[in-house]
């Protein structure tokens, strides 16, 4: 009997790779890789929530619940019966418990798996691409003007350089060409390499401004400025994928208009009326006041609830054909959770006029999270599609 | 595992062995608590990969930082069978598992179910469990992971259906329909018989193909394995692979109830006789003994759940007070959690430990119901059916493939959950390859069709 214990409580060999292997990790990390995937196939819906955006960080975070391996259950009954144990009487009668404590000795037995939720964390980078990708959006159109950046760029060549710049299929053109001479030395000389030079050179303006203008009056919800500031926020994305450098500009306006930064931009909330016209007008302003349209593209993004005050549509047509005769696109988006009113607005009216007489400009009805990822596609397309005309020919 | 723990091994051995336990040499091997978790969570100690398993991981992962469990031990039955202990555990608390895994060893080579379902399965499913795995793995390098995962997807979704009445090595069902008239050992049939065969070709045989399945087939993992039109052998092996997982899981979670009662109480008897451990390892043993069987409701006054270790451990510790030793050991060869519940759990034990039946409706009020000892049974009982899973059959393969499976709604009373039989079907027509039909009932009653694709 002795020997058949030969084994028994020594620290045999194979105990170590207990230590360096789980396989409970490796099956972990698949099923994490899986929910990637999922989250990857589903992003437009995840992430259109507002709450996934955190100010200013590259990541964004969404909340998923664990993938479950499915098996065939019976439907839900209305009423569960089961057995309990404690001091209870027939007809006692308690309200629903929180987790039950102790679930018994072996851990969870697949049947009822609480609800842990993961919070993935994506990069809005990738996001973005894949997006672009998935919704087979257009890149933009940019405009391209002279700027005052300058950058290096390759131009010529020298005798003289750093090693790594030497261009070694030109340096053998010299080497051949000096050896056709006679008496020439066969090998290279110092005199046959050559070196790509640098020179700097004004780079063609790869530069945007995206004024970014909402509607702040009393009429305006939180929700309707959260569903702008979620679209707002895509916006800015997709655009960063085609500057190099952008700048975004906040306008908020009532009957006045003000510029803010962007974290105040979307607490502001005002009361009074709509007077479209203000706002357009701070960005004029703004726009003369600090770039020059010829070397930078300019985007106006302005979410509404359309209710511009009627008195206001004549100066707010003019203001509006102001700033999109220097824009590279201006789109409206109307904001509104309640009814929606398909653009049937008086500012509807006004892009849709703007629209039709050849601008760059496109409008869309936001009602709710679900839309803003129609409404960045809507623009998206619409912005390369858009004519290369700059000037509207106003009525 | 501490050096003092291995010499009390054998004279727990010898005293469990006087005491009538017979039982198969046991390995003890301690392990890290990250592999004990592992065990717990695969339920074999090496298994096929598969992501659904990471999320038990994850699970009991969150449950062991709560503090809500700690796992002790994880018995294998056979023969030899395997132990594993906590490397953390203390003198005391190895002891206690000694004289407890001991006790599952006795219950795991006496009881029936046990018994014939380790004739099938034979004696060494860790073996088994770790040859699928590795065949597994061979067939990931072959046909690459996502197929690999597909097929298991679908098989691990099915695990519960499976029919431990019929052999493990299961014979396919006869092709052709056997005449009945044909069998009738009639005189004038046997005078037929012993004529010359006519020189003609009269003797044609009108054979008629059995439908298929001839019955209704419970085995969803053994008749998918078998008969799936375009199904690779690879995929066919997964399949029994995990059938054969199943047939040892089923006696572990058919009979719970008996098996962790059976153990705690020999684990506390023999503690109490054995004389020779010492008073402190003793008194620490027994407060950890008081910790496993201890009521859910312990501390919370009701509970809506019921400990098996309290249940088991409470009946036969009854049973054997009222009926000896002998008959308690025979009922323990018989039965399983279904008889074992509705003959000895009686009307006075019942009440002694205070065991009622509720109703829970949606909106969360919690109803205790008047004192049934027939319904209790089945309050208690009713986890347990069929693995704890829908009977769904395969009842029909149309000339084009379909498989037509069908859900019995009459004895589980209700209709299946529709949105996860959907994707149950998704991974089985993964394998299946051809569409699948699935009959069940919506809430109102009537008959109801889901398709894949």
């Amino acid at each position: 009997m002795d020997e058949e214990r030969g084994n028994r409580g020594e620290p045999s060999d194979a105990a170590q790779w207990y230590e360096l292997f789980s396989r409970g990790a490796r099956d972990w990390l698949r099923h994490d890789e899986k929910v990637r995937e999922a989250v990857r196939a589903n992003l437009p819906e995840m992430i259109a929530g507002g709450d996934v955006i955190n100010g200013g960080a590259r990541t964004v975070r969404v909340p998923v619940r664990m993938l479950e391996h499915y098996h065939f259950r019976l439907r839900r009954p209305e009423e569960q019966q089961g057995a309990g144990q404690g001091k209870a009487k027939p007809g006692d009668v308690f309200s629903a418990p929180g987790r039950e404590q102790g679930q018994g000795e072996k851990g969870p037995g697949g049947r009822d798996e609480g609800e842990v939720q993961l919070l993935l964390e994506f990069k809005i980078d990738d996001i973005v691409d894949w997006l672009w990708e998935a919704m087979k959006l257009p890149n933009l159109k940019a405009r391209v003007g002279p700027s005052e950046e300058t950058d290096w760029i390759r131009e010529g060549w020298d005798r003289h350089g750093a090693r790594s710049r030497l261009d070694r299929r030109r340096s053998f053109k010299e080497l051949v060409k000096r050896r056709a001479a006679p008496g020439a030395t066969q090998t290279f000389i110092d005199e046959d390499l050559r070196y790509r030079q640098l020179a700097r050179r004004r780079q063609p303006a790869l530069h945007a401004v995206v004024f970014f203008m909402l509607d702040v009056s009393g009429s305006m919800s939180d929700r309707d400025r959260k569903l702008a500031k979620t679209f707002f926020f895509w916006v800015v994305q997709g655009l960063r994928r085609e500057y190099r450098s952008l700048e975004t500009l906040f306008v908020a306006h009532t009957t006045e208009a003000w510029e803010f930064n962007e974290p105040d931009f979307f607490q502001v909330s005002g009361t009074g009326g709509t007077v479209a016209s203000t706002g357009l007008a701070k960005v004029r302003e703004i726009i003369d006041a600090r770039y020059n349209p010829g070397r930078c593209n300019i985007y106006l993004f302005y979410a509404s609830d359309g209710d511009n005050s009627v008195s206001d549509a004549a100066d707010a047509r003019s203001a509006l054909s102001a700033i999109a005769a220097d824009a590279c696109f201006t789109g409206y988006v109307e904001v509104s959770s309640g009814l929606s009113r398909q653009l049937a607005t008086e500012t509807g009216k006004l892009f849709a006029e703007l629209q039709a007489a050849g601008c760059a400009a496109g409008s869309y009805a936001l009602n709710d999270f679900e839309d803003v990822w129609g409404a960045v596609r809507h623009f998206f397309t619409a912005e390369a599609q858009a004519p290369e005309s700059q000037a509207p020919e106003s009525p | 595992m501490s050096e003092g723990w291995q010499s009390y091994v054998r004279r727990i051995e010898e005293l469990a062995a006087r005491s009538g336990l017979e039982f198969h040499r046991v390995d003890f091997e301690a392990v890290p608590d990250s592999f004990m978790m592992e065990i717990a969570v695969y339920g074999l100690p090496v298994r096929m990969p598969h992501w659904s398993f990471g999320v038990r991981y994850i699970y009991q992962l969150i449950q062991r930082h709560m503090g809500h469990s700690r796992l002790f031990e994880v018995v294998f039955p056979g023969n030899p069978g395997h132990a594993y202990l906590a490397a953390s555990n203390g003198l005391a608390e190895n002891i206690l598992v000694t004289a407890h895994v001991l006790g599952h060893a006795d219950f795991a080579r006496n009881n029936l179910l046990f018994r014939r379902c380790q004739e099938q399965v034979s004696e060494h499913i860790v073996e088994h469990a770790a040859n699928h795995a590795r065949q597994i793995q061979q067939a990931i390098e072959t046909h690459g992971a996502q197929r690999v995962e597909a097929a298991l997807d679908a098989a691990l979704a099915l695990e519960q259906h499976v029919d431990v009445d019929q052999p493990l090595r299961r014979e396919r069902y006869p092709e052709f329909l056997v005449d009945p008239k044909a069998l009738v050992e009639d005189q004038f049939r046997k005078r037929f018989a012993a004529l010359e065969p006519l020189a003609g070709g009269s003797a044609i045989e009108v054979k008629k193909r059995a439908p298929l399945p001839p019955h209704p087939e419970r085995d969803l993992l053994w008749f998918v394995a078998n008969y799936a039109p375009e199904m690779e052998s690879w995929e066919r092996d997964i399949f029994l692979a995990v059938r054969e997982e199943s047939f040892y899981f089923y006696p572990v979670f058919a009979t719970q109830i008996m098996n962790e009662g059976w153990a705690s109480y020999w684990h506390a008897r023999l503690l109490r006789e054995a004389d020779f451990i010492p008073q402190q390892a003793y008194l620490d043993a027994i407060k950890c003994h008081s910790d496993v069987v201890r009521p859910v409701a312990a501390e919370t006054q009701v509970a809506l759940n019921i400990n098996p270790y309290h249940l088991g451990f409470a009946m036969w510790e009854k049973i054997v007070e009222k009926n000896g030793l002998p008959a308690a050991r025979a009922i323990m060869q018989q039965d399983d959690d279904f008889s074992f519940v509705r003959n000895q759990l009686t009307r006075e034990l019942a009440d002694e430990l205070g065991l009622f039946r509720y109703s829970a409706r949606s909106d969360g009020q919690i109803k205790v119901l008047e004192h049934d000892l027939t319904a209790l049974h089945e309050a208690v009982l009713a986890p347990k059916y069929n693995f704890g899973a829908p009977i769904v059959c395969a009842s029909h393969v149309r000339n084009d493939g379909t498989l037509e499976l069908t859900h019995d709604s009459t004895v589980d009373g209700r209709g299946l959950d529709l949105e996860r039989s959907r994707k149950v079907l998704d991974y089985l027509q993964r394998v299946w390859r051809r569409p699948i039909v699935l009959t069940t009932v919506n809430q109102a009653g009537s008959a109801l069709e889901l398709t894949a694709p």
